[in-house]
């Protein structure tokens, strides 16, 4: 069985965003990337399949900083083949995106392709379907649960209020993870370093970045909250006393 | 081509999502400033009664064995029809398990603009998106000639969306379902916990900030000490430090306590839109940006772990 995983790099929400001086775009000079929360659960639902029932792990992202660090990170984790997407992803849509994966995937001949459900800079729907669409797979997302057998996948739909569906989707399919059966497991540094010595990353070029389909950004801009918290500021003892103040005021102690 | 505003109807078992009677109102804003009406669409299997509360123009009913439950292949077909027919100005979609699977599908099948993540439209028809977990807004001309747009609630009232008088239903043929390469199973009920969180009057509410499973331990011990329930994020709930029946959120529980007590959750919109009914939300987070502040009526911009154990304390102290 080949499971492709794709992996999207997202902004740290960590760090402070700042709007570019245009005004219609996130300042992504200093961002610092990480693997998008949704995809890191890809990975781990792809490791697994591979556990449980065989097969390889091919991890593709696109080239941004800490694109290395996702891939090898992955391969610590039993993924068997690291491909990197050349090109300028910074600010790219997911429209454009999947494009440009799809060109990459139609070679790879895969059974399953697992991606995060969403990411938080999505704002052209999500690379999952739109890849799907390209590669006219079906497509179901908010997954929480997946197995494989016999040319049809057995997942795990997810709904509000932990309502469950599951459904069977014929392979090969795209499925949007919403969180793997288990954590993403941690690896140790030294696995990864270890990784970076034996597995090497296998660099494409996109073909073309098409970013039709994908809305203009006229402004970006911080929400003004229509109210804030009333922050209650001291030490952590004087915090203490005023929240059990609080708490006495309100009515439960 | 029309200036109609169409809104995609999610329904599960015979319930109309909450945020679909939001995606009605927002509709409505959208359609007097495009000079069209409001189309609710409602794909279904003799379920043309569930549209008798929809404040719409009128309502689209799509009925066919192969609609009565959602699966994304089959509602693809039949909206890929539909829209490509009638050219509405846009069609709203939840950003949810039913819109998400569907609308990025049909932008790229009928090369239609997508816009997603909108939580409101200004009176001159452009898109407001909230990203980057409800820190950014992200403003724009709606794309034509058909956008596409997925919602995420917060912006209307959803009780806007409804009205006592029942709008007109019209039938809309239902293209050819064949080859659907999707088929639901079953239906799994969720887990029952030994709470209902939905219930509790005083919960608090850990996030990813706690850090690691044993630190679960310093919110129990406040609970018990004020008499409240402990209750989780979504990544707190994923990583197994706590049962999914404490699950908060889009994908978990919507409560209503009289205290909603969070500690180290960032506040993000998925978050955010289950606990708005609280009576008083107290957060503390170290980040003085995080958007949980916006929503809370109290802050501490602060550490949990400097706070949680003196807080506990006091709290025994104080009974
Ligand atoms: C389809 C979908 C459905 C979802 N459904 C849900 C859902 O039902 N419920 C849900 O919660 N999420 C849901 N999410 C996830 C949601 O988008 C966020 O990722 C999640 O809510 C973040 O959880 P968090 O606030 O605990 O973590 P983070 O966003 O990582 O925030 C952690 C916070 O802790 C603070 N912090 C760190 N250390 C400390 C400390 N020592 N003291 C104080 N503060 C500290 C940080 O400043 C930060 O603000 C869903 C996402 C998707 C895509």
């Amino acid at each position: 069985m080949n499971i492709i995983v794709l992996a999207k790099l997202v902004p740290d929400l960590v760090e402070e965003l700042t709007i570019d001086p245009g005004g219609a775009a996130l300042d992504l000079t200093f961002a610092r990337w990480i693997i998008n929360e949704f995809d890191d659960h890809a990975i781990e639902q792809g490791i697994l399949l591979k556990e449980r029932g065989g097969g390889t792990v091919t991890v593709l992202v696109p080239d941004l900083d800490g694109a290395d660090d996702v891939l090898f990170t992955a391969a610590a984790k039993g993924a068997d083949r690291l491909i990197k997407l050349g090109g300028d992803f910074n600010g790219v849509n997911n429209h454009a995106l999947a494009r440009a994966f799809a060109a990459v995937v139609k070679e790879l001949q895969a059974d399953l392709i697992l991606t995060g459900v969403q990411a938080h800079d999505d704002l052209d729907g999500s690379a999952g379907p739109l890849l799907a669409e390209c590669l006219q797979m079906p497509y179901v997302g908010y997954v929480s649960g997946v197995s494989i057998n016999d040319g049809k996948s057995l997942l795990r739909k997810e709904y509000p209020g932990g309502l469950l569906a599951e459904m069977e989707v014929t392979t090969p399919a795209v499925l949007g993870i919403q969180a793997a059966e288990q954590p993403p497991r941690y690896v140790a540094v030294s696995k990864v370093r270890q990784a970076m010595k034996t597995s090497s990353i296998e660099e494409q070029d996109a073909s073309s970045l098409d970013p039709c389909g994908g809305p203009t950004v006229g402004r970006m801009f911080q929400p003004e909250a229509a109210a804030h918290a009333t922050m209650i500021a001291g030490s952590p003892d004087e915090v203490a006393d005023k929240l059990v103040d609080l708490f006495k005021e309100l009515g439960v102690l | 081509m029309s200036q109609d505003i169409y809104v995609l109807i999610e329904h599960l078992r015979g319930q109309v999502a909450e945020l679909s009677y939001t995606m009605l109102a927002a509709g409505r804003e959208l359609a007097q400033g495009a000079g069209g009406n409001v189309v609710a669409v409602l794909l279904g299997h003799n379920a043309k009664e569930l549209g008798k509360d929809f404040a719409a123009d009128k309502v689209l009913y799509l009925d066919h064995a192969l609609l009565a439950d959602f699966t994304s292949d089959a509602y693809q077909k039949a909206l890929a029809d539909l829209i490509g027919k009638d050219q509405p100005r846009a069609v709203l979609f939840g950003n949810s398990s039913i819109g998400a699977d569907v609308a990025s599908v049909l932008s790229m099948r009928l090369d239609l603009p997508l816009v997603s993540s909108c939580r409101s439209f200004t009176q001159d028809g452009k898109f407001v998106s909230q990203i980057c977990g409800g820190k950014i807004m992200a403003e724009g001309e709606l794309p034509g000639p058909t956008a596409l747009v997925t919602m995420v609630p917060g912006g209307y009232q959803p009780d806007q969306g409804r009205s006592a008088a029942a709008p007109s239903i019209t039938e809309a043929p239902v293209p050819a379902l064949e080859a659907l390469r999707v088929a639901l199973s079953k239906y799994i009920e969720p887990e029952t916990g030994d709470v209902d969180i939905s219930k509790e009057p005083l919960l608090i509410a850990v996030g990813r900030g706690i850090q690691n499973k044993d630190n679960i331990e310093l919110a129990e011990n406040l609970a018990q000490a004020i008499g409240g329930v402990v209750c989780g994020s979504r990544p707190v709930i994923d990583q197994g430090w706590l049962a999914t029946s404490r699950l908060v959120g889009k994908s978990g529980k919507h409560v209503k306590p009289k205290i909603y007590f969070a500690m180290g959750i960032s506040g993000a919109p998925e978050h955010a839109e289950a606990i708005m009914q609280s009576d008083t939300i107290i957060a503390i987070n170290t980040d003085p940006k995080a958007p949980i502040f916006d929503v809370a009526k109290y802050g501490v911009e602060g550490d949990i772990f400097d706070l949680v154990e003196v807080l506990t304390e006091k709290v025994q102290q104080a009974k």
